[in-house]
């Protein structure tokens, strides 16, 4: 199962787990199985349509969906998958 | 670069940076012919300028309009207590010229805002960001790519940091992506909290900022390799570090294909939230009892849930956030009233929402809320 990790600002959402083992072959498919265990994710990663929110970057090992197959960019049994929002926090 | 020289005080204070060899006299030289542009003097800039103040660059600009407050200080190194109460800006042009009086230190005690972010940044090299919200945020970053200037980002929240180099030209004369290649759109408003309402560890923008000032220095000095299309992100509860791979996106709205936007815009309707909370009138448990003292007539107002209700109470009128707007006539127009929750972020919020709706003038915020109410009541009552 890929490895999902949780940033800060969602953690509230998972029981303060910060990893998560997730099966999936596409990140379509993780992100659907993760929202069906934790629902109140939900809304912080997909809009209405179900598609996901442009402040929330995910990361396939080091790289970008959007410069890979977006959502349907493949997901392997060792793949790290970085979900991270933008936050704006200086002060 | 030949017009610039060095004081022996100047030689002995860079001593440590001149003998570094990729670094020598031409890259202490290159510190101080720069300008570098500071936006924000908190968590984040107290570092970066604490270090770009010692390294010796020549012009440090400060943009900040706040003023130094208590709670500032289990992270904003750049102040002490005598400081509380007096603008950020002044507080670190005195801080810094004390820790390094060969530099210019240039303030703007004022906010950030699309009327003055060209005249102001237009006159730096390199811009060091380090706001606190959304709005400021993708001000800052089209500001800096209309005027052609790199931007070092950084931000914090809770235990995570984040860092990237935008709008770099390297060598080879590539442009390296920017905030909104890697973030398009910001977050609807409520859904993602800030310092303020979700707190920060004091030490993450300490380790953050100085990473910041570092690629400052790389930027100004040109030596090693940028954070440029890349974008760094720290945990310090699991000490993870990632560097994740960033690109241009051709879609951009500044500088894709097909630009849409060529001069700066209203940033607080775009991202559809204000960069600056109105302040509201407060008052302290201390001001709040000494009223009590002289007998002015007051209503209270807790806008807590009732369960916090039912657990304990200063005998206030229970209205909780939610239902202020339908209960605005239950609150009285003609004395004080003072509204209190359990810290004084959602009474806060009370009062911005009544003064708006409502036109109230006559309302404070209980400053900490029923826990210093109660600590104070709990510390008096101690015997000696």
């Amino acid at each position: 199962m890929a490895t999902i990790i949780i940033p800060t600002p969602l953690r509230k959402f998972t029981n303060s787990t910060s990893k998560l083992e997730i099966k999936g072959g596409s990140i379509k498919e993780v992100i659907n199985e993760l929202t069906l265990n934790f629902p109140e994710l939900k809304k912080n990663l997909l809009d209405d349509a179900g598609k996901l929110r442009s402040f929330v970057n995910i990361f396939v090992g080091n790289d970008d969906i959007r410069s890979l197959q977006q959502e349907n960019t493949e997901v392997k049994e060792d793949t790290v998958i970085s979900i991270i929002p933008a936050i704006a926090g200086g002060i | 670069m030949e017009n610039i020289s060095f004081s022996q005080a100047e030689y002995a204070r860079y001593n440590r940076h001149i003998i570094i060899p990729e670094f020598g006299l031409e890259g202490q030289k290159k510190l101080k012919a720069a300008k570098v542009l500071i936006i924000g003097s908190g968590g984040l800039g107290s570092p970066v300028l604490l270090y770009l103040a010692a390294a010796g660059v020549g012009t440090l600009g400060i943009v900040d309009f706040d003023i130094v407050d208590d709670s500032n200080l289990q992270r904003q190194v750049l102040f002490g207590v005598n400081e509380i109460g007096k603008p950020k800006v002044e507080a670190a042009r005195q801080r810094l010229l004390s820790l390094n009086p060969h530099i210019n230190i240039v303030t703007y005690n004022t906010q950030l805002t699309s009327q003055n972010a060209l005249d102001i940044i237009k006159e730096y090299d390199v811009v060091a960001d380090g706001t606190d919200n959304f709005p400021t945020r993708y001000l800052v970053n089209d500001a800096c790519l209309l005027l052609d200037k790199p931007n070092v980002y950084a931000s914090i929240f809770q235990f995570e940091g984040q860092l990237s180099v935008f709008n770099y030209v390297n060598a080879k004369s590539e442009r390296g992506p920017n905030y909104r290649d890697l973030y398009p759109t910001p977050p609807p408003p409520g859904l993602v909290p800030n310092c303020a309402e979700g707190g920060v560890l004091g030490v993450l923008p300490g380790i953050i900022g100085s990473m910041q000032a570092n690629e400052v220095i790389k930027i100004v000095t040109g030596i090693g390799e940028t954070l440029s299309g890349r974008f760094f992100v720290f945990d310090a509860l699991t000490f993870e570090t990632r560097i994740f791979n960033i690109t241009r996106n051709e879609n951009n709205p500044v500088n894709g294909k097909n630009p849409t936007i060529t001069k700066l815009i209203d940033y607080e309707q775009f991202c559809d939230m204000k960069a600056v909370e109105k302040p509201v009138k407060e008052i302290t448990v201390e001001e709040f009892d000494e009223w009590k003292l002289n007998g002015e007539d007051i209503q209270l107002i807790d806008v807590r849930e009732p369960s916090e209700y039912a657990e304990v109470n200063i005998g206030a009128l229970l209205i909780p956030l939610g239902s202020v707007s339908e209960n605005s006539d239950k609150i009285d127009r003609n004395k004080k009233v003072v509204i209190h929750c359990k810290l004084g972020g959602r009474s806060a919020n009370a009062i911005r929402e009544l003064e708006e709706k409502f036109g109230f003038t006559n309302l404070y915020n209980l400053k900490g809320g029923i826990t210093a109410y109660l600590q104070k009541a709990s510390s008096e009552a101690v015997p000696h």
